[in-house]
């Protein structure tokens, strides 16, 4: 269970920095293809090297998302997953692994509806480090960061391409645990490709001594990970080429299952 | 950073969206408040609403539709824009906005077609590319606005994705805007989404209420007692109050699409539902179930299927300055044919809501009562669907 005391991502960031490697941090949406499976796909993503997790809750209208994890989305939903399934699957996985940490990336009335003090609480509950909701900007996080600091979770936010230097300053400063720097305009897919120069950004929010920055959307390649370590960052996240894998494998589990566990030491590898 | 409008209408409204999104927002912003302060785009807009879309449009008397003799009643005739509803109003606005920010496309969501068709006739007329997203399911049932679209030279991109309606089609609109904000404007069709659409969308809707106003005063000497529209996201209700906000004596009333009953599931009347949270960007009424998850709409009239309403409906509903009412797809489809046979006029399924409320008002009257009813368009679009469900094939 989690030990509030913990920070899992300085730990984490820590122990990575006297290594020189960068973090990996696969993203899968929970409950995706089943309960039971997704479990298991998560343990497997730990058991191969993933540093972190970003997991996802499905949720039926995913502005933030392209083809390959709406379609993740909505498998879970016809699997009748609810966000408490979502919390058992978190929670099943905390109790194997102790210090990795967990991030939750979803959107906003999800949070809502069972109210946000509400939602983070459970959240601790369960060993939940840090989470970051997809529709919720600087501009409108200042009840979530509240909750998030009462419960002791890292409150995420998004450093855009196109942000202003005085933006990309508030989002450093504000940005708990890590900053999540988009490494392309667009909504999530592997259809392309990291391609602003995120050198210069990560230069950039590098030199506010914020949070480590993470990079993710467009990431697809352990090519895309050695060169975001390269850029600046401290690490990359890889969403849709994770969920693809799920997709293009659905009636074969154990081959489902190495693929990912092959993806994952091949993206492990890179960010050394 | 922070906004330079207000953002939100008491708790309601606000920018939820992805970050990547908000410069793109602020960037609107500021281009429509220079706008509102430049003489010349004014006089551009006006004179485009005036020689363009025919506007003013008549306030007319209904002569045999109404039997309480207490009762006297006026439609405000946005059937007779050009485009067949009020939503070339704000369109025209918008479109004028794009330029202004030296955008070149266009990017809209459409359920019925009707803000598509007048988002491709203003990109038509102002030399701007349009692509139109419109839920698959919406497709089929309005093939005639989907040649519209394209005959004026708009692309229609059918949205496979979740129910395959007006809902999606928005999605699908912000998904495509934040690839393509730099040339792209996302020209929102109704008063809902994020700040600043609601109140770029009232502000260039609001003219309707204004000519109310200095046309029943001309005809009756007075203000109304009731002002009645439809809402479906809010747009045509939001034009024709905004003027009468703050004259307390005008009784302010939006009419949701009950469906098949408001018990059922099978509506849109969000509302009704009294349940709160964010959906496409704002804070509001919406329909969701008991984890969060959007709930599908329902409405015989595809302009009202929006599971969500605009945020300063949702506030004018709690700080009690209007009040909401619902009307089922029947009294609808009676209220259509009724003024149908008593005034030759043929409304939109859409109007025919707030018609049919206005109606049960005039009957329950007591005393002297002035009605004006937001006629918001005309029923071409809609001869075809009622036909059928009159026949019994639907
Ligand atoms: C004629 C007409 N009235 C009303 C509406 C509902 O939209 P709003 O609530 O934004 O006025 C529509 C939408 O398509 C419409 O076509």
């Amino acid at each position: 269970m989690q030990t509030s005391s913990t920070d899992r991502y300085a730990q984490l960031f820590d122990d990575l920095k006297t290594k020189q490697q960068g973090a990996f941090v696969p993203f899968v949406m929970l409950g995706d293809p089943d309960k039971q499976t997704s479990i298991e796909i998560i343990l497997t993503l730990v058991e191969n090297g993933a540093d972190a997790l970003e997991l996802g809750f499905p949720f039926s209208d995913p502005i933030a998302d392209g083809p390959t994890i709406q379609k993740a989305a909505i498998r879970a939903l016809d699997q009748g997953i609810r966000p408490d399934d979502c919390f058992e699957i978190i929670a099943a996985v905390r109790e194997k692994h102790a210090d990795i940490p967990i991030g939750l990336l979803l959107y906003s009335n999800l949070v809502m509806k069972p109210g946000i003090e509400a939602f983070y609480a459970k959240a601790a509950q369960v060993g939940v480090d840090s989470i970051l909701l997809a529709d919720v900007p600087l501009r409108e996080s200042a009840p979530f960061r509240d909750a998030a600091v009462k419960y002791n979770i890292k409150q995420i936010l998004i450093a855009p391409p196109n942000a202003s230097d005085d933006a990309l300053a508030d989002i450093a400063a504000a940005s708990d645990g890590y900053i999540y720097l988009l490494g392309r305009a667009g909504v999530t897919g592997t259809e392309s490709t990291a391609t602003t120069p995120v050198a210069e950004l990560a230069a950039k929010l590098n030199q506010h001594k914020g949070a480590p920055a993470v990079i993710g959307f467009g990431i697809s390649k352990p090519e895309h990970v050695s060169a975001a370590i390269k850029a600046g960052a401290a690490g990359a996240i890889a969403g849709s080429a994770t969920v693809n894998l799920i997709h293009d494998n659905l009636g074969d589990k154990q081959l489902m299952l190495q693929k990912l566990a092959d993806f994952t030491q091949a993206m492990k590898a890179a960010t050394l | 950073m922070s906004n330079k409008l207000e953002s939100k209408f008491g708790q309601y409204g606000g920018m939820y969206v992805p970050e990547l999104l908000i410069p793109a927002l602020d960037q609107l912003e500021q281009a429509f408040i220079d706008a509102q302060n430049d003489p010349e785009f004014q006089a551009e807009f006006i004179g485009l609403l005036k020689d363009y879309a025919g506007r003013p449009t008549p306030l007319t008397k209904v002569r045999n539709l109404v039997s309480n003799p207490l009762v006297t009643m006026y439609l405000k005739r946005e059937d007779l824009l050009h485009g067949g509803a009020h939503k070339t109003n704000q369109v025209l606005g918008q479109a004028l906005l794009t330029k202004r920010m030296g955008k070149t496309h266009v990017i809209a969501e459409t359920g019925a077609g009707q803000h598509g068709t007048a988002t491709a006739l203003a990109c038509a007329l102002l030399g701007l590319k349009a692509r139109i997203y419109m839920g698959a399911k919406d497709v089929e049932r309005q093939a005639p606005n989907v040649f519209r679209m394209r005959l004026m030279g708009a692309e229609v991109i059918p949205v496979d994705a979740g129910s395959g309606t007006l809902k999606d089609a928005v999605n699908e609109a912000l998904r495509d805007w934040s690839a393509s904000y730099e040339t792209a404007h996302y020209l929102l069709g109704t008063a809902a989404g994020p700040h600043p659409f609601p109140t770029i969308v009232r502000e260039f809707h609001r003219m309707i209420g204004e000519e109310v106003r200095e046309q029943i005063m001309q005809k009756e000497g007075r203000l109304p007692d009731s002002v009645v529209a439809c809402v479906g996201g809010g747009s045509n209700a939001i034009g024709i109050f905004a003027d009468f906000i703050d004259s307390p004596e005008v009784g302010l009333v939006g009419v949701e699409p009950a469906g098949k009953g408001i018990d059922t599931h099978m509506h849109g009347a969000a509302i009704a539902t009294g349940s709160s949270g964010i959906l496409h960007g704002a804070y509001s009424y919406i329909m969701q179930d008991k984890d969060g998850q959007i709930e599908e709409s329902y409405s015989v009239s595809a302009g009202l299927d929006y599971p969500a309403v605009g945020p300063q409906h949702a506030h004018l509903n709690d700080i009690g300055r209007a009040t909401y009412s619902s009307v089922t797809d029947d009294e609808a489809l009676e209220a259509f044919q009724l003024l149908a046979k008593k005034e030759g006029i043929i409304p939109a399924l859409e109007s025919s809501h707030a018609l049919a409320h206005a109606l049960k008002m005039a009957e329950a009257a007591d005393k002297e009562t002035l009605i004006v009813v937001n006629l918001s368009g005309r029923g071409d679009k809609d001869i075809d669907h009622v036909q059928k469900i009159l026949k019994g094939d639907n």
